[in-house]
């Protein structure tokens, strides 16, 4: 069931590019990253969600690429893993959603599409990291506006904007 | 001149695209409404047309970006760069731009 603003989060376990399995944490805000390599939305956006996981350190990041991997090969888990690598590793774990469930749960529809949780692992804000993909300086502010606001424990003004980005591939 | 931009649903930055397409081609004294917008619907389609992705545009049948050798033909999102290395959804104005005035140097 797809999660409203203001609604608990579904948990989920999933594997990073390490193989190493992540859950939503206990009592500390989360935000949850649907996204993927091929995408040129995900790709604009990827450096400034990379800049607010190093800039919100009490905050849990999480990035998942649900898309199915046999019509998008550029999106397999060796692709991620792939890319990871290139990159020297990132501040945050990138997880594999095959199965697609955890995307279903949240009701992902494109990447990206964000996710902010509270530390009791309410929605507290669902849409696009900012105004422009093309505009580095936007810097993710809705993003960021939405942790500012749910780490001093008060509702965000923007709690849902629209998600801009490819499709989710769905099988 | 022929102008085509070929565009899948999947991937939203067609309108954008089609808006400076046009843009451009009046800004070079040329009709904005003879672009051919024209949608691609299917895997099979995409093999037809040799789609490498949305939006692609073709002038005279050449791509004003083209893709590299061996991109797969099929209904997805195209990344562009733009010229200070920036990703982007849509090409570079000015690659669009410059296109064109190869196409009418060529006419």
């Amino acid at each position: 069931m797809t999660p409203a603003v203001g609604q608990k989060a579904t948990d989920f376990t999933l594997p990073d590019t390490d193989g190493r399995e992540h859950s939503l944490p206990e009592g500390q805000p989360a935000v949850v990253v649907f996204t993927c390599n091929h995408c040129p939305y995900a790709l604009a956006w990827h450096d400034r969600i990379l800049e607010a996981a190093r800039d919100y350190g009490d905050v849990r990041f999480f990035l998942i690429n649900p898309n199915d991997a046999e019509r998008y090969p550029g999106d397999s888990f060796e692709a991620m893993r792939e890319r990871v690598e290139r990159d020297g590793g990132w501040p945050l774990p990138y997880l594999h959603d095959e199965s697609q469930e955890v995307a279903r749960d949240y009701g992902a529809r494109t990447t990206p599409h964000v996710f902010v949780l509270d530390a009791e692992g309410t929605v507290r804000y669902a849409g696009a990291p900012d105004a422009d993909h093309r505009d580095p300086a936007q810097n993710a502010a809705w993003l960021r506006e939405a942790l500012d606001t749910v780490l001093a424990g008060e509702e965000p003004a923007r709690p849902e904007t629209e998600p801009v980005g490819c499709s989710v591939k769905w099988r | 001149m022929r102008v085509e931009l070929l565009w899948w649903e999947g991937c939203p930055s067609y309108p954008e695209a089609i808006a400076e397409v046009r843009a451009l081609l009046g800004e070079e004294g040329l009709d904005p409404d003879a672009l051919e917008p024209r949608e691609v619907e299917t895997d099979e389609q995409a093999a037809r047309e040799r789609f490498p992705g949305s939006p692609t545009i073709r002038i005279d049948g050449e791509d004003v970006v083209p893709p590299t050798d061996g991109a797969p033909h099929s209904l997805t999102c195209r990344v562009y760069r733009l010229r200070d290395g920036r990703y982007s959804a849509t090409p570079d104005p000015e690659d669009v731009r410059a296109a064109i005035r190869r196409a009418k140097e060529n006419a």
